[in-house]
């Protein structure tokens, strides 16, 4: 069944996307009829990978990447995904690609579709043919039968449900007689239990046939049920390629999270778990899409530097943007024992939490704004500081002066880069827009102060910067800092408690010295139902 | 070298371009045998008619409800304030000051329902006021006829009932503006002190009131409605406010006009009104979300400027009378040209 030369190999590829580097030297193979999983948290490069595999256009258009890829032994450089579908590659993505009003035969036979020449295609030409609905019903039955499903080839995509298009997107790519690779993003992430099994067998089926698959998923025990091998993936470069005989799901968590606990994470623990609790939540609910938060119930205490954590579409997102009020939220939270009014943005300000949000630039910032009013905002509407009352008060007089004074702080204290506070916010480079926006909530000198994906999308040194100014403010001023963040060692190296979070709830909440494979098995849900014993550690 | 860059950048080229334009035409305008002095004047007159109708163009913009197509709504109050003011019999300054106190009250009902109705379709705001505008228009074109006035002055003399379609000024309160401290050098030049100081006292509110914690409040709306959300405002509450000053400077916006053109023109009179203040706050570099005083005077000088110079300089050149068609062509095409520089400053 093997050949001696692996049908896909991949070696040294290198990406960098504006001097970011996403992927370093990375070589992979795959064989005929082997299912390869690709694991590795978001971020870890494995989009970007499977994009230069696919020949996406991104990929050209930010400057190419570095290595090579050969099919069979052939070396192949793919301009467009079209090059690499007549190659043999087949991808089926995360989102569905498929024409909602077409039955499964269309679809699957889109733009491969049987033709016949007729009398009117000899005067009008070829784009006249006739289809051959009868033989492409049956291509598309043999596809679908291969897969050992049941989905009737005349049912409209539009009436099917989740489970069903994600096969009929499979068969698509599957019906091509010259199909080798076969790319799976997150096949299961749609499906429920029973059909993700199916997914899996009919996975197996196919590799049977010779083709090669490689699957993605955050799933792990998934990988370990359908895979013969496993490379992982972490800050774009391999660091592990194993068998999935000789390993465990442990094994494949610890490696996925990475490095074990470096020095600094010691740094802020003068914190004690006496202290009083400051902020409970209980029961809260958030209707935010694509980061729903179903049951979370937990208390932070005063002073203390709170992470939390998880796989992105979890929910941890939901937490902050739910209880400043920015999305629909149902439940109980209290700060210094007072109930605060959900959904009211005013509310939670007034009560004294800020928020810096993870969408930057499209609720973090005024981008055509300065400086000056991008930092003292939400201070002057929410607490009326930087005002001065006129007749009385009937008027509230905007002090230009004193927003000015107070942005020339801050960006000395925080070192912003800019050409004085007068510059509109969008000229930034994004680690200085990150820190506006940490100016912004300091401004409100809150008393929880909520922090979401404060690193990302900005380079290395910024990162440090921001995460040393969080400290220093959380050292210099008690605030209780609760930040929510994809990066676990970033978490790990600012808190003190860190709480991960899985399919909407608590999965469980670690010190930060806990070991990498217990925050692993927390993030991809092993754990959920015998939380206590890895447990939460108040 | 580089401060002329700047000087562009700043200007922005259709302001400098119109601005040549309008240069040129002063220049030329003496060769023909029109009067420069007169020409003047004339541009400075309806730069105070028609600059509180552009100032009502700022609000909605500042709020990113977009350009104030339904500002015949507001007009419509205006009307509704001076013929009340006439049918009371109130004249002079007692007449206009009545004028503008039966008006607002109108306007601030209108515009808060407008203002409802816009939240409603965030996003099809210009569509949904240009007929707003319309409708209103059509519906009191119904109302003239219908509602209960008795002044002489102001129904039609042989049915005895229902508005007339002009209505003059004269013996009420017309010029009260112009006529206030004005200064005229020689026989052709006049300056229409009153109207323009009541237009910088206009504008003077204006500004204070975007200096205060609600004009700052609306001005984030308009920059980025979820930032503004996240800080705790209710942007909906500052939409609404946005429109109802709209309407309100609507409304004086068309009691100041009338006064210095003498009639007040009901039924279709403020059908086409909006345009013209829309095109020229547009051509005064503002954006569909971002408008400042100064985009309002310089956009309502230059395009009055052209307004007031293009017909009588070329009926004067080519000896006939076609000044009513060159000045549809001018005005609209102006419009046009304005419409298509519409620009979003993007997020």
């Amino acid at each position: 069944m093997t050949d001696q030369q692996p049908l896909l190999h991949m070696q040294g590829i290198t990406k960098e996307y504006f001097g970011n580097r996403v992927l370093t030297d990375v070589s992979l193979d795959v064989n005929r009829g082997e299912i390869l999983g690709l694991v590795g948290e978001n971020g870890a490069g494995k989009s970007t990978l499977m994009n230069i595999l696919f020949g996406m256009s991104v990929i050209a258009q930010t400057g190419g990447y570095s290595g090579k890829v050969s099919i069979d032994g052939k070396e192949v450089n793919f301009q467009n995904p079209f090059d690499a579908l007549k190659a043999g590659i087949g991808m089926v993505h995360q989102e569905f690609s498929l024409i909602p009003g077409f039955t499964a035969t269309e679809n699957i036979l889109l733009n491969g579709e049987i033709l016949h020449d007729n009398i009117v295609t000899k005067i009008f030409g070829p784009r006249l043919k006739t289809l051959d609905l009868p033989e492409m019903r049956a291509i598309a039955e043999k596809s679908i039968e291969l897969l050992g499903v049941e989905i009737s080839p005349d049912t409209l995509v539009a009436e099917m449900p989740v489970g069903h298009r994600q096969f009929t997107e499979l068969a698509r790519e599957i019906h091509r007689p010259e199909m080798k690779v076969l790319v799976l993003d997150e096949p299961t992430a749609v499906l429920t239990e029973s059909e993700a099994q199916v997914l899996l067998t009919s996975l197996r089926r196919l590799a049977a046939t010779g083709i090669a698959i490689i699957f993605i998923t955050h799933r792990l025990q998934e990988i370990l049920d359908a895979c013969d091998r496993i490379v992982i993936l972490r800050d774009g470069q391999v660091v592990k390629e194993v068998a999935t005989s000789n390993t465990d799901i442990g094994q494949v968590a610890e490696a996925m999270v990475g490095r074990n606990v470096s020095a600094q994470s010691a740094a802020t623990s003068d914190y004690n778990e006496s202290t009083e609790t400051i902020l409970s939540v209980d029961h809260l609910w958030v209707d935010m899409p694509g980061e729903t938060v179903r049951d979370v119930t937990l208390e932070v205490h005063k002073g203390e530097i709170f992470g939390i954590g998880g796989l992105a579409g979890q929910g941890k997102l939901g937490i902050p943007n739910g209880i400043m009020g920015l999305y629909a939220a149902g439940g109980a939270v209290t700060l210094h024992k007072k109930p605060i009014h959900l959904n009211d943005p005013a509310a939670a300000l007034a009560a004294g939490m800020a928020f810096v949000s993870e969408d930057r630039r499209g609720v973090g910032l005024l981008l055509e704004e300065a400086l000056d009013w991008n930092i003292a905002f939400t201070a002057m509407q929410a607490q009326n500081k930087f005002l001065r009352p006129l007749l009385g008060g009937l008027i509230q007089w905007r002090d230009d002066k004193a927003i000015q004074n107070v942005a020339l702080e801050y960006i000395k204290a925080l070192d912003i880069k800019c050409t004085g506070t007068d510059q509109p916010a969008r000229e930034l480079s994004g680690g200085n827009q990150q820190k506006i926006c940490l100016a912004k909530a300091f401004a409100v000198q809150p008393d929880v102060l909520f922090v979401s994906e404060p690193t990302r999308g900005i380079d290395v040194g910024a990162k440090s910067l921001v995460l040393e100014a969080l400290r220093t403010y959380n050292l210099e001023n008690g605030t209780t800092i609760i930040m929510v963040s994809s990066e676990l060692e970033e978490l790990r190296s600012i808190c003190d408690r860190i709480a991960i979070v899985d399919e909407g709830r608590i999965a469980g909440i670690l010190p930060p010295s806990a070991t990498a494979k217990e925050f692993g098995l927390l993030m991809i849900g092993k754990l959920k139902n015998e939380e206590n014993k890895v447990g939460s550690h108040e | 070298m580089n401060s002329i860059r700047r000087f562009v950048d700043k200007a922005g080229w259709p302001r400098i371009i119109i601005a040549m334009l309008l240069l040129s035409l002063f220049i030329v305008a003496p060769s023909v045998g029109v009067r420069v002095d007169q020409s003047i004047t004339d541009t400075i007159v309806r730069f105070g008619m028609n600059g509180i109708l552009v100032l009502g163009m700022v609000p909605m913009v500042q709020t990113g409800c977009g350009l104030n197509f339904g500002l015949p709504l507001g007009i419509i109050a205006g009307l509704l304030g001076a013929t009340i003011s006439i049918e009371l019999g109130l004249t002079g300054l007692a007449g206009f000051a009545g004028a503008i106190g039966f008006a607002t009250p109108f306007a601030l009902l209108l515009g808060w329902s407008y203002g409802k109705l816009l939240n409603r379709v965030k996003g099809d705001e210009m569509m949904i006021a240009t007929y707003v505008g319309f409708s209103s228009v059509s519906f009191m074109c119904m109302m003239w006829m219908l509602l209960p006035y008795r002044s002489s002055k102001m129904i039609w003399g042989y049915g005895g009932s229902g508005l007339r379609t002009t209505i003059s000024l004269e013996g009420f309160w017309i010029h009260i503006l112009d006529n206030f401290l004005t200064i005229r050098i020689g026989h052709n030049f006049m300056f229409p002190t009153g109207m323009i100081l009541f237009f910088a006292f206009m504008a003077w509110i204006m500004w204070a009131f975007f200096h205060t914690k609600t004009g700052t409040a609306m001005t984030a709306v308009g920059s980025n409605p979820d930032y503004a959300r996240a800080a705790g405002i209710n942007v909906d509450k500052m939409r609404t406010i946005s429109v109802i000053m709209s309407t309100v400077y609507g409304a004086i916006g068309i009691l100041v006009f009338q006064q210095s053109f003498g009639f007040i023109q009901l039924y279709n009179g403020p059908f086409f009104m909006a345009l013209p203040a829309v095109a020229a706050i547009l051509i005064g570099g503002a954006s569909v979300n971002k408008a400042n005083i100064t985009n309002v005077v310089i956009g309502t000088i230059l395009f009055q400027g052209i307004l007031t110079m293009t017909p009588s300089v070329i009926n004067s050149a080519i000896q006939s009378d076609l000044s009513e068609v060159v000045r549809i062509i001018v005005s609209d095409g102006m419009i046009v040209y304005a419409l298509t520089r519409v620009t979003r400053k993007s997020r």
